[in-house]
């Protein structure tokens, strides 16, 4: 038995095509898909090896492994600002990047629902790479499988990523104290109402972009204003918004925050489509943004450093960290009174009347 | 926060304009007395908790918290009928406002676990999003569970209107609507004759939206009857602030009015479209049974006869059997202000937004959770200064 001559194989119909279970079997469709689609978007000298694994180089001494998993199962798949392809490359890479990473490898993880567009497929594996290459972090390895139609919402997608931690960076949740300053790098809330305008078809007048973006160049931006042990925490305010990353913070570190609601940036189109749905922006997910904890001496120069860099314009000093065994975190409101920022209970959820 | 533009709210969260106010009220309270007024409405409760008004008020000044909170007042079987209907008829989608789906019933389930173990049940934001998933669905019932105040009737009237006129007979509503004079009644009513645990009132906070509805009229029995002044007030932090003020120089000078702050929405008729449209889709119920506040009379809403074919209850010949509250549950005594949600002791023990036990936990609106979400590092404070444990 010959293999059959490559020319006489047609190629997966990428416009009008649709998944089907063959693409998950193991056969020759599967083999095809990764080479017509992941190996041609991501190409790369790992994955052209066809290996079930990514060898990889060693670090450089004094460096330490750093991994980061995150499942993206976001509805609707695209939305202004991204895609769940540019997301799921972005998510993993800005967990590595708020350990103080340099993000270096991807995996990816695919389950497909059959029926699903092969042309939604390609664009989305199309935005992964052009958002990989951008943020220089090559994809290795991956896997798809395919379910059957109604056991899957068109695609799920597992990022896994792998980074190298230099000497002398520790950021960690716990690692707050009282006395140091909370920065935050640009205006909150953007990606979860851009994602609740485009679910839910709300039309607002100017449109809501996701701000969905790589934060290590940033975070690199960082540690090269200030000695590496003045950061105390990063962090990226993903699901829950603000309020739930200061919550964690403050509970890992078991102290409180003073917050000054004025201080903290809100895009005007943002805030209005809040007033609008009864929704607090500081509940509302991020994916473009850091949470940065720091020695108050080194306040200045970070948050210059953060205003300098494309994605910290709007950087502003939110508040400080102080003595509570409690952890509650506290917010001076814009009229000088006082409240909680608390957690965000369930799903944020628009107000009846 | 900082913001560009929305500079038509901002106005009314000025700091400046606030510091003005919190010195007009501390100069206007007298210090020999006490203050007690009550926001009648969740929105009210909201926005003192949000902003954090309590600090800029004096201490002699306090605010109690009222009883409109759409979900809060809705008694647990009324939430068991939704859950039942759900739960028995797989070709039923049962729609309604977020908040609605949190709140615990019977037998440990919400509207939402009830979702989770199979039950059609979707969040809806609007009465119109139910009709036109009822015109989607032509094979589902769609079953619209409608609650709220004079607020959110008047949508209500409009869809079941709109059913009618298209000739939509997949979709029906379970009507759970109130009306807010019977409940401020029932209240200081309490309050007059020393029943049980009603607090001392000396004014009321009235309701922004529900206002622009039935307008300012309607509470002239309040001051007439009660002999209690009302200032009616908007949602926003500085109106509320001014209403606070307007309520103090009535009690200083002896007066008792109906005053209105927010007169850039509120008139004294309503709005007239808005009433006729809901006298001629709805009629009161002789009685309805508040959480709280027990049943009173004419307080609520159900759908007139002409429109049977769109009311879920006779629909499916649905059952409203009473369900005592958890008997811990201080829910009840909270909304009629005779408790604080720290007074509660399932309050931040058991009782938390995230497994709420009282309905008040639920909604943000609601006294327990605005003030658990927003005050209760306060509870601290307290105790630190009375001695007692937190």
């Amino acid at each position: 038995m010959s293999t059959p001559d490559p020319a006489y194989r047609r190629p997966i119909d990428l416009k009008h095509g649709r998944v089907d279970l063959a693409f998950g079997a193991g056969g020759q469709a599967m083999a095809q898909l990764i080479a017509e689609l992941f190996a041609r978007a991501f190409a790369n000298d790992y994955l052209a090896r066809g290996d079930d694994a990514a060898v990889l180089p060693a670090l450089t001494a004094g460096e330490r492994l750093v991994l980061a998993t995150d499942a993206h199962v976001v509805s609707p798949l695209f939305f202004p600002g991204g895609d769940i392809g540019s997301l799921s490359v972005h998510g993993t890479i800005n967990d590595l990047a708020v350990m103080g990473a340099r993000p270096l490898y991807l995996a990816a993880s695919f389950i497909l629902e059959e029926g699903f567009a092969l042309a939604e497929l390609a664009r989305i594996v199309d935005s992964m790479a052009t958002a990989a290459r951008a943020a220089g972090v090559a994809v290795v390895t991956g896997d798809t499988k395919v379910v059957e139609r109604g056991k899957g919402d068109g695609i799920f997608i597992t990022t896994t990523g792998v980074g190298a931690l230099p000497a002398g960076r520790d950021p960690g949740g716990a690692r707050a104290q009282p006395g140091d300053a909370i920065l935050v790098s640009g205006t909150l809330g953007d990606h979860g109402m851009a994602i609740m305008a485009q679910r839910e078809a709300l039309a607002f007048e100017s449109e809501i972009r996701s701000d969905s973006a790589a934060l290590h160049d940033l975070v690199e931006t960082l540690y090269a204003a200030t000695d590496a042990s003045a950061i105390h925490v990063l962090r990226d305010p993903t699901r829950g918004g603000l309020a739930s990353t200061l919550n964690e913070i403050a509970a890992q570190s078991g102290v409180g925050m003073l917050v000054d609601e004025a201080s903290i940036p809100v895009s005007s189109a943002v805030q209005s489509a809040c007033e609008l749905l009864g929704l607090d922006p500081l509940n509302l997910a991020n994916e473009g943004k850091l949470v940065l904890i720091c020695a108050p001496h080194a306040t200045a120069s970070l948050l210059a450093a953060m205003r300098a860099h494309p994605l910290g314009g709007e950087a502003a000093c939110i508040g400080e960290v102080c003595i509570d065994p409690q952890g509650f975190v506290q917010l001076r409101t814009c009229l000088g009174g006082r409240r909680m920022l608390d957690w965000l209970a369930g799903e944020p959820l628009p107000r009846i009347c | 926060m900082s913001t560009t533009g929305m500079r038509y709210v901002d106005e009314f969260r000025n700091p400046q304009l606030a510091a003005g106010l919190a010195r007009a009220i501390a100069h206007a309270a007298r210090p020999g007395r006490n203050y007690a007024f009550m926001e009648f409405c969740g929105g009210h409760t909201h926005a003192i908790s949000r902003y954090g008004i309590t600090d800029l008020l004096p201490a002699n000044v306090h605010m109690i918290h009222g009883p409109g909170c759409p979900v809060c007042v809705l008694p647990i079987g009324r939430i068991d009928m939704a859950i039942g209907l759900a739960q028995a008829r797989p070709d039923v989608i049962l729609c309604s406002y977020g908040d609605c789906l949190r709140v615990p019933a019977s037998a440990g389930l919400s509207l939402h676990k009830a979702r989770a173990r199979g039950a059609d049940v979707r969040m809806v934001y609007s009465a119109a999003d139910a009709l036109s998933l009822a015109q989607r669905e032509p094979r589902r019932e769609v079953v619209f569970f409608a609650i709220g105040f004079e607020t959110t009737t008047p949508p209500t009237a409009v869809v079941i209107e709109q059913a009618r006129a298209l000739g939509v007979d997949n979709f029906s509503v379970i009507c759970n609507h109130v009306l807010t004079p019977p409940a401020i009644d029932a209240l200081l009513g309490a309050a007059a004759t020393g029943r049980d645990d009603a607090p001392h009132l000396d004014g009321i906070l009235g309701p922004a939206h529900v206002s622009t509805v039935i307008g300012s009229a309607p509470y002239d029995f309040v001051a007439e009857h009660h002999h209690t002044p009302v200032v009616i007030a908007g949602f926003e932090p500085l109106d509320v602030m001014q209403a606070i003020l307007m309520l103090i120089r009535q009690v200083n000078e002896g007066r008792v009015a109906v005053e209105n702050e927010f007169t850039r929405a509120v008139s004294l008729t309503g709005n007239r479209k808005a009433q006729a449209l809901v006298e001629g889709v709805f009629e009161r119920r002789e009685a309805f049974a508040w959480r709280g506040l027990g049943s009173l009379p004419h307080s609520a809403l159900r759908i007139r006869p002409a429109f049977a074919r769109w009311d879920a209850e006779l629909k499916f010949a649905l059952e409203d059997r009473p369900v005592p509250d958890h008997k811990a549950c201080e829910c009840a005594a909270i909304l009629r202000g005779a408790k604080r949600p720290s007074d509660c002791a399932l309050f931040a023990t058991v009782c938390t937004p995230q497994t709420p036990l009282g309905a008040c936990m639920v909604s943000a609106e609601g006294a327990c959770a605005a003030h658990f979400s927003y005050g209760r590092f306060r509870d601290r404070e307290r105790a630190a200064t009375t001695g007692t444990q937190p």
